[in-house]
């Protein structure tokens, strides 16, 4: 059973001895595993993915190569994505097994570790917005935000129209899951602008009419601006009998203004900002919102009740909304989460503290403000664009144009966003922050 | 095997929540950061340090039971070891890139996902394949979404899918979010396709019929050429739900079946691992004709590399980036592992484990012939019970009380990875729990962490946060 260097032929996580398979085929009355599968002929496949299989040691080399091909770049992106120095901490424990290797919560009794974990995420969560439900998680911003317009939908059956109004400035992700999410319910999504890079809310409100179930609004923004007139925004929601819902992230939470005191039904956003890291673009959606709208709610939820012996006790709760009772009728198809990311969050704000994330929020402002300022000295090149008040990023606006700016920047080892020909945009956060000294530096080389 | 979780307490609680250690409330005066009129007031939440912390998720970990403790046949799950490498291949630091990257400087993450998009669309002989959808639910949505834009590009109005009563709760869910009525179809006698009822079913306004192959019994639906005739003929597309992808590996391909568009659950067949509720991952392979359809962006291999590009007919996006990439690489590194001749092996000993385990336990098995999962009964006996009652035993219990085609099921998935001798043990804590007085039954677990849960009170009174706990404790 052995092929070249030691190794098993068949799946090295298969444990089977030839002796166990052996008495395991006489149990079942068959000669071989093949004679198990009851496969007619007709859809048989007999060919080879041409996979040959490799040693651990040697494909670790091989992944570490592949990767390599990626440049060293230290980035400054964002866009609504972004990455906090993730302490070992997180990596170490949320590795263990016993976390890791589980899956969702059916038996509770065997898996109260989990979720309490998941419940000390949600009422993290509800610290932070003010709103008293949260979910334990959703894939991502984009997702957990066409979630909200689909639960906006489902409490305002009966209004005369569909629409959800969204930002002019909108990741271009966010927009394009939403529409995919409206689609299937027939609503349509409406645009309204900005005024220097935050809400014009004068237009808005002209916008905002009996057809609107849903405003959506971000601080920041995509573009990393601080939205100042939230409690507006939501008034104009309200006064129209349509829900408003903010988008926002962890970090910024903890120190702008707590969303249920701007009115705001439904907090959506990126919550991976913390203990996932880059990652390519994955992530982990907040959902959180007001208690009666709790049996509308998207997701798993983790409650508290008590056990036999009378010890408080946790579980799953309201499984009743979700698919694997109410099939067609769910408040949404999710089952696979993103637990394990929850997990890493909740591990992270807990590391940090109260202290220590709120300073790090003021540090996404003042680090922001002060790289703008730096980049603004130099010649044909203005930042901030907007006169706002920015959160960890902002646009810069280059008399250069702005692509081959980011190709000179990558070619000194920076990865900085082109959003048109004269636009760039410009992150920074505690990850990137030692290398501001060294983009300023190159910055000025490149224009 | 005896067994005893670790549990610790201390009056009436298990370990105190974090806010139970500390409670701190900070003033937020950012005085020369923002006006005040931008910010919180306060903020409340725990200040432990590192040393607390360690001990805090240790402990819970300690009160979690996961696959390397044990075995956790949950059917349709596919609850397999996750290699240990993988976890480091992921944390590669090279390998941890933004998406707002330029493809010219991201070669090797490209390099990954365009190689992953190949093995999965060999494996399931499909011609293209997406790898956006973060869960095997999402996978459902983006086909189904493709499946819709493949029916308009062409004028045709459909308003239907056909789902198998059996099939997973997301199939329905999935289905009715992209805006279609489902159509419910029942199983014949021997527990796969009525195929009367699906000819009465099949219309003009069948999008597509979603099925599971081997379905949740665990049965591979003989049927499947006519059945993907039959769907064509009238128009509709064939979807297939890859959460039992497990048990064909090498030897069928959904493509080969006359699959047109089918999802990948690789937390699932591919060994990543399941994180306590996720995250997952659902590419979604297609057919050429559909590839046009496929959410963007695509990564394709050109002579100066790698670069993404948005399909032609594209539905755009189903995540706001480029999916759940950590699991994206795990998945890959796993059949790069693997290879061929492991993944044939996989299916085969998955298959073999759950054909011995059944024939080991002392409970009907009514369907058959089944392959990596079997349907038991517990008959007269409350499934439910009957699987609380294993936990003392030392194991996770099966899926229960579904599919509901069988009365008391335990859905029962054991996976390749669980030797003989821990299947013995399996079926040990089958048959004693089965056997076991109605007291025994109905005050278990008493092994684990925290005795039997009120679920009742739990949702009658719901208390989600910390938060919520101040009032009646």
């Amino acid at each position: 059973m052995t092929a070249g260097n030691g190794r098993r032929a068949g799946s090295p996580y298969a444990p089977h001895t030839d002796a166990d398979e052996e008495a395991m085929l006489d149990a079942v009355g068959a000669d071989s595993a093949e004679e198990l599968f009851d496969i007619p002929d007709e859809v048989r496949f007999d060919g080879e993915f041409g996979v040959s299989g490799t040693d651990e040691q040697e494909l670790r080399n091989v992944m570490a190569d592949l990767f390599s091909r990626n440049e060293e770049l230290t980035e400054f992106l964002g866009r609504g994505h972004h990455a906090h120095y993730v302490p070992a901490l997180v990596d170490d424990l949320s590795r263990r097994s016993e976390f890791l290797t589980s899956y969702t919560q059916y038996q509770p009794e065997i898996a109260q570790g989990f979720l309490q974990v998941l419940f000390e995420y949600q009422s993290m969560l509800v610290e932070l917005t003010g709103l008293p439900v949260a979910n334990c998680s959703m894939y991502d911003a984009a997702t957990a935000l066409a979630e909200a317009a689909l639960l906006a939908n489902r409490l305002r059956r009966g209004a005369s129209g569909h629409r959800v109004l969204v930002p002019e400035h909108l990741h271009e992700g966010r927009l394009g899951v939403l529409e995919n999410y409206l689609d299937g319910a027939e609503m349509e999504i409406g645009e309204y602008p900005m005024d220097d890079g935050a809400v014009d809310v004068e237009v808005l409100a002209d916008l905002v009419d009996d057809e609107t179930v849903m405003v959506y609004a971000e601080t920041p923004t995509v573009r990393g601006v601080i939205e100042e007139r939230l409690a507006d925004i939501g008034d104009l929601a309200h006064d129209n009998d349509a829900l408003f819902c903010l988008g926002s992230d962890l970090v910024a939470l903890a120190l702008l203004e707590e969303p249920a005191s701007v009115g705001a039904d439904v907090v959506v956003g990126e919550a991976g900002a913390l203990g996932l890291g880059t990652a390519y673009g994955m992530g982990l959606g907040i959902f959180a919102t007001r208690e009666e709208y709790l049996r509308q709610v998207p997701g798993r939820l983790v409650g508290v009740s008590e056990d036999s012996a009378d010890m408080r006790a946790f579980t799953l709760t309201l499984q009743t909304r979700e698919q694997h009772i109410r099939k067609e009728r769910a408040t949404s198809n999710i089952c696979t989460n993103q637990a394990w990311v929850a997990l890493r969050t909740a591990m992270h704000m807990a590391w940090l503290g109260p202290d220590r994330l709120v300073g790090l929020a003021e540090r996404a402002v003042t680090d922001a403000r002060d790289l703008a300022a730096r980049l603004d000295e130099l010649s044909g090149v203005k930042a901030p664009l907007y006169d706002r008040h920015h959160f960890r990023e902002f646009v810069v606006r280059t008399d250069q144009p702005a692509p081959a700016i980011t190709n000179d920047l990558a070619g000194r080892g920076f990865a900085v966003h082109a959003l048109d020909d004269h636009h760039l945009q410009v992150c920074i956060t505690d990850a990137n922050a030692d290398a501001a000294d060294g983009l300023v530096a190159a910055f000025e080389e490149v224009i | 095997m005896n067994f005893d979780q670790a549990r610790f307490s201390r009056d009436d609680e298990y370990e105190p929540l974090l806010s139970e250690k500390d409670s701190t409330t900070v003033e937020v005066d950012s005085e020369g950061v923002l006006p005040d009129d931008l910010t919180r007031d306060e903020l409340t939440l725990p200040a432990l340090s590192e040393p607390q912390l360690a001990r805090h998720y240790t402990r819970l970990s300690q009160m979690n039971y996961s696959v390397e403790l044990g075995p956790y046949p949950l059917g349709s799950c596919t609850m397999k070891y996750n290699p240990s490498f993988t976890e480091d291949v992921a944390a590669d630091p090279n390998a941890g890139v933004h998406p707002d990257r330029s493809d010219r400087t991201i070669q090797g993450t490209l390099g990954l996902l365009h190689g992953l998009q190949e093995y999965l669309a060999d494996i399931g002989g499909m011609d293209a394949v997406t790898l956006q959808p973060p869960a095997g639910a999402a996978g459902e949505f983006t086909g189904i979404l493709v499946a819709k834009a493949y029916h308009e590009s062409r004028g045709d109005d459909r308003s239907e899918i056909i789902i198998p009563s059996s099939a997973h709760g997301t199939n329905f869910a999935s289905a009715a979010m992209a805006g279609y009525d489902v159509v419910e179809l029942p199983s014949d006698d021997d527990g796969r396709v009525d195929m009367e009822a699906l000819d009465a079913a099949i219309s003009e306004e069948t999008a597509a019929l979603m099925l599971t192959n081997p379905n949740t019994l665990g049965l591979f639906e003989r049927d499947i050429v006519d059945i993907a005739e039959m769907v064509h003929d009238a128009g509709g597309l064939l979807y297939y739900d890859g959460a039992n992808l497990n048990a064909l590996l090498g030897r069928a391909r959904p493509g080969d079946m006359g699959f047109d568009i089918m999802h990948y659950n690789v937390h699932k067949t591919f060994a990543t691992p399941h994180g306590g509720g996720g995250p997952g991952a659902g590419p979604v392979g297609v057919v050429e004709e559909l590839a046009e359809f496929l959410p963007s962006p695509m990564v394709r291999e050109t002579a100066a590399g790698y670069e993404q590009y948005e399909p032609e007919s594209s539905i755009g996006k189903v995540h706001g980036f480029a999916g759940n990439w950590l699991v994206l690489v795990k998945a890959y590194a796993y059949i790069a592992r693997l290879g061929d001749a492991g993944l044939a092996d996989a299916s085969a000993k998955a298959v073999l484990n759950a054909n011995y385990l059944a024939s080991q336990i002392d409970l009907e098995v009514p369907y058959g012939p089944f392959h990596h999962e079997f349907a038991a009964t517990s008959g007269d006996r409350d499934a439910a019970d009957v699987a609380k009652r294993m936990l003392d035993y030392g194991v996770h219990p099966p899926t229960t009380k579904w599919p509901e085609l069988v009365s008391q099921a335990m859905l029962t998935e054991p996976t390749e990875v669980e030797d003989k001798a821990s299947l013995d043990d399996l079926a040990h804590a089958f048959n004693a729990a089965y056997a076991d007085s109605d007291e025994a039954l109905e005050t278990a677990p008493t092994k684990t962490s925290a005795r039997r849960i009120d679920q009742v009170s739990a949702a009658r009174n719901p208390r989600l946060s910390w938060q919520a706990l101040g009032d009646d404790e």
